[in-house]
């Protein structure tokens, strides 16, 4: 019994390296692109393994909307604003990018610093594990959460229909052609 | 079991991929990715907190960052069709006036 479990918690860390090497990997792919297109689809690669990653942590649901809402219709319209612009690939203006080199590379070696001092530090944290095998099966399966969402936070979500209308008018306003 | 830092470490370099992207992009259509990028990092610190303390409210918040992201990626596209067919241009150093 210990075995087991033993061993589908390795299979999780396992599985856990994998992901988060795809999505590390898919985001330094988004920076070191060209082209705007090649930048969307490693966008892609990183928001279907974060929904791998949420379903390792039990989050049914909310992987399933990961990848309907963010890699589905997010992801399409990019992609369909970058073909509609026909954005080709980036051009290099050297003016700014001087500053941004001279301010950019102190700020990001004293950021690298802070992170690595603050991971020194954490040994605390180390003990804590989670995404365990027991008890981790339906925590965020969608009627759990549609009680709390449609219970507890009823008013917020009402206000968030709100604000995905204004959204709608808004980029129909935004986007209509001047006559 | 996966240690709830490793959670948070990747979610810390997912973060700082996109704030790299923001300062060192100069096309604005993959700034925006960038922002993108963001959000999703801080959606997978909220899920890993929900995991560990054993409350969903976490995973509601997520729902809620999605909707914010939706929302502001379809306004956000509308304004960069708008000022591209003011300027022809999608480079950020060229837009630096609010008035044409």
């Amino acid at each position: 019994m210990a075995n087991g479990e033993k061993r589908l918690s390795m299979l999780h860390l396992i599985l856990f390296f994998i992901f988060a090497a795809v999505c590390i990997g898919g985001a330094i792919n988004l920076l070191v692109q060209k082209h705007p297109i090649n930048s969307a689809l490693s966008l892609i690669v990183v928001m279907g393994s974060l929904a791998l990653l949420y379903l390792l942590l039990g989050a049914e649901f909310v992987a399933a909307v990961q990848v309907i809402v963010y890699a589905g219709a997010v992801m399409v319209l990019f992609v369909f604003t970058i073909m509609l612009l026909n954005a080709g690939a980036e051009e290099r203006t050297a003016k700014g990018s001087r500053v941004a080199i001279m301010l950019g590379v102190p700020g990001l070696i004293i950021g690298l610093g802070i992170v690595a001092a603050v991971v020194s530090r954490m040994t605390g944290l180390d003990r804590i594990a989670i995404g365990g095998p027991s008890g981790a099966e339906a925590f965020g399966a969608p009627r759990p959460l549609a009680h709390l969402l449609f219970r507890d936070f009823l008013l917020p979500f009402e206000v968030t229909s709100i604000l995905i209308l204004i959204a709608i008018m808004g980029a129909v306003v935004l986007a209509r052609r001047e006559e | 079991m996966v240690p709830l830092s490793y959670y948070l470490i990747l979610s810390a370099v997912l973060f700082a991929c996109g704030v790299a992207g923001f300062l060192i992009k100069r096309n604005i259509i993959t700034i925006f990715m960038s922002i993108e990028l963001m959000l999703n990092a801080v959606n997978l610190t909220f899920v890993a907190f929900a995991a560990q303390l054993k409350q969903l409210d976490g995973q509601v918040f997520v729902f809620f960052v999605m909707v914010v992201a939706a929302a502001e990626a379809a306004v956000g596209l509308a304004i960069i069709i708008s000022v591209f067919r003011t300027r022809e241009t999608l480079n950020v150093d060229r837009v630096n006036l609010l008035k044409l």
